[in-house]
């Protein structure tokens, strides 16, 4: 293998019928009963957080703990937090696929369902924190009898825009890429009803050349498109930053900084989440192999290092700018009522991922699950750093101000992560975890390769 | 209950390959082959072009950013000018379209790259007179299959099951055509 990623092709008996049988066999067997207690919890934490939506629609923003300087807060936090999360699958799908890196076959489906399921968490954020929830078409370019229109220069209306197109393209890339697999269980099952609706979403897929060519071309298409978009969505999430001119947020090292940590944080989650899933479902060990994990370290190595650099770079330019208000907030952002954050950012995302130079931190994953808490962790104090810290601490002593989040700003919050959990299980349970035509495909193609 | 197509089985993808180039130079025209998964090389095996597709795509991008184009230039320009923040309207205001231009593109054409997918695949269906034969719900597993359908009056069903069976299939078998 070029490469030099240890792969399936590896192990002796591992056919095409062993790769079908042990992915849908995850589908089919019967639920386990660790899925229903897990389920129950994720279940619990998802009615925890319709019931704080629900509650503050009802009631008004005030029962969110943003105040005058701080408009921004847990909210606008925890939706870059989560759209962050939700980078790493369409990077894994797309970016990796173009530059032909096969390790990515066995790890891009799950992937790119928890990126949708975080774009899911991440669009509650500033779908409510509008305020009037009803009043949010305002926003979509439609004609109305006050014959208003959006602004169509506004950072936040680019960002309705960027969002809603990644969710879209991502799901019809994820859609695109099971219809073949959908297939596979469609033809194993035996129930009445599982047939008829694996049936349908597979679309009556034959798996004919003639149908192969117009799909690969449409996924080598859709690969294409999203690479683009992946790196323009969370570029647009901090044009809503830095197109302000507030100190702090006013900087053109914002798209390529953000897009860095988007990475990071989103190969974190996908290791908290691959790490536990494939400890329980013992198959798939022999897909997703600790030099999966490995390489993903090693990612997580690297865009943790670039974010050291890009807070470095922020701190160097405050101070080298000259600029008073750029110096204040800066030393604010360090030393300041929420330097402890800062701290905390530090320590998690440029600290804590240098231990993956170590071979041995790479390689054990009970080892790297912990280390990768920190990144999850270092990226919501980003957010929190840069959300709060920031408009606390603007141009004008006089209006600076502190954040305190209420209960319902915590458990929303909270609940966000059951949501997340309940669509994951979910998804595990009903959907082939791993492409299996992809596997196949490269399965056949080293064999070629061996014997040729 | 007239026949639908004539299909076989094949034992691999290599061998797969070669039968389709045999029907190939048979001059049949309307076959398939089938395969869990895309087989390199079969496009030139079967004597099939490159999907074009991706000039669809281009023009559904084209469309979209042409969209785009019209949906912001209309709006900031004449139908809703707004002083925000002393940014320019008309065309100068074109950085600031930037982004949704961008969105709108690839948007469109993600749409198109699908959409058309399916419509070229002649999909989605519900059912298919292949789905009939039992051995077929292999071909999403590890089994390889090609199908020749009936009806070209060049060729009798009996010769295309002398093709099949020379170019090495087994399990020979007619499909019916659903009523």
């Amino acid at each position: 293998m070029s490469d030099g990623i240890v792969t399936i092709h590896q192990y002796p008996g591992r056919t095409m019928g062993w790769v079908t049988n042990e992915v849908s066999s995850i589908v089919e067997g019967k639920t386990p009963r660790w899925w229903w207690v897990a389920f129950a919890v994720a279940g619990a934490l998802t009615a925890l957080c319709f019931f704080c939506l629900v509650y503050l629609v009802s009631t008004g923003v005030g029962v969110w703990g943003n105040n005058n300087p701080a408009g921004w807060a847990f909210d606008i936090t925890n939706f870059v937090f989560w759209i962050g999360i939700g980078h790493a699958g369409t990077l894994i799908s797309a970016i990796l696929f173009l530059t032909r890196q096969r390790w990515r076959t066995s790890i891009h489906r799950a992937a790119e369902a928890m990126t949708l399921f975080a774009v899911i968490c991440a669009a509650i954020y500033p779908a409510l924190h509008v305020g009037r929830a009803w009043m949010v078409w305002f926003m979509a370019p439609v004609p109305n009898s006050n014959a208003i229109w959006p602004n169509f220069r506004s950072p936040l209306l680019w960002d309705v825009f960027a969002i809603t197109t990644y969710f879209t393209v991502s799901v019809l890339f994820w859609f695109t890429g099971l219809i073949p697999d959908l297939a596979t269980l469609r033809d194993r099952c035996r129930g009445k009803i599982r047939k008829s609706i694996y049936g349908i979403l597979a679309l009556g897929w034959r798996g004919g050349n003639r149908q192969w060519r117009h799909f690969e071309m449409a996924y080598l298409l859709l690969a294409g498109l999203s690479t683009p978009l992946v790196l323009s969505v969370h570029s647009v999430v901090s044009f809503d930053f830095a197109v302000s001119i507030n100190p702090g947020w006013h900087a053109t090292i914002f798209p390529p900084y953000f897009v860095a940590g988007a990475i990071f944080g989103g190969f974190a989650m996908v290791l908290t989440i691959l790490i536990p899933t494939c400890t329980i479902y013992r198959p798939l060990r022999d897909l997703v192999t600790v030099s999966h994990v490995d390489t993903m370290c090693k990612v997580i190595l690297l865009t943790g290092s670039l974010v050291g650099y890009s807070y470095a770079m922020e701190f160097f330019t405050a101070w080298y700018s000259g600029n008073l208000c750029e110096r204040a907030a800066f030393w604010q952002r360090a030393f300041g009522p929420y330097g402890w954050a800062c701290a905390a950012m530090v320590v998690c995302n440029v600290v804590m991922p240098q231990l993956f130079w170590f071979r041995i931190f790479r390689t054990r994953l009970l080892c790297v699950w912990i280390i990768v808490q920190f990144p999850n962790a270092g990226m919501w104090f980003e957010r929190y750093v840069i959300v709060t810290g920031t408009l606390t601490r603007g141009f004008s002593p006089s209006a600076w101000g502190l954040f305190h989040p209420t209960w319902v700003d915590v458990c929303t919050f909270i609940g966000t992560f059951g949501l997340f959990a309940m669509l994951f299980l979910l998804f595990i349970r009903f959907l082939p975890m791993i492409c299996m035509f992809e596997v196949k495909a490269d399965l056949a193609e080293t064999q070629h390769g061996e014997a040729g | 209950m007239s026949a639908h197509a004539i299909a076989a089985e094949f034992p691999s993808a290599d061998a797969l390959l070669l039968a389709a180039e045999q029907i190939r130079d048979a001059g049949i025209r309307r076959w398939d082959v089938f395969s869990p998964y895309p087989i390199r090389g079969m496009d030139e095996a079967m004597g099939l072009k490159r999907s074009v597709l991706g000039k669809i795509v281009f023009l559904g991008g084209l469309a979209g950013f042409l969209a785009a184009a019209a949906l912001q230039f209309a709006t900031t320009s004449f139908l809703y000018p707004l002083d925000a923040g002393g940014k320019p309207n008309g065309f100068w205001t074109l950085p600031a379209l930037f982004p949704i231009l961008f969105e709108m593109t690839i948007l469109f054409a993600a749409f198109t790259a699908v959409i058309g997918m399916l419509l070229m695949n002649r999909l989605p269906r519900l059912n298919h007179p292949l789905f009939d034969w039992d051995r077929f719900s292999g071909v999403t597993d590890d089994k390889f299959f090609a199908a020749i359908e009936t009806g070209d009056p060049d060729f009798s069903e009996q010769a295309l099951r002398e093709l099949l069976s020379t170019a090495g299939g087994t399990n020979i078998t007619t499909i019916a055509d659903k009523p």
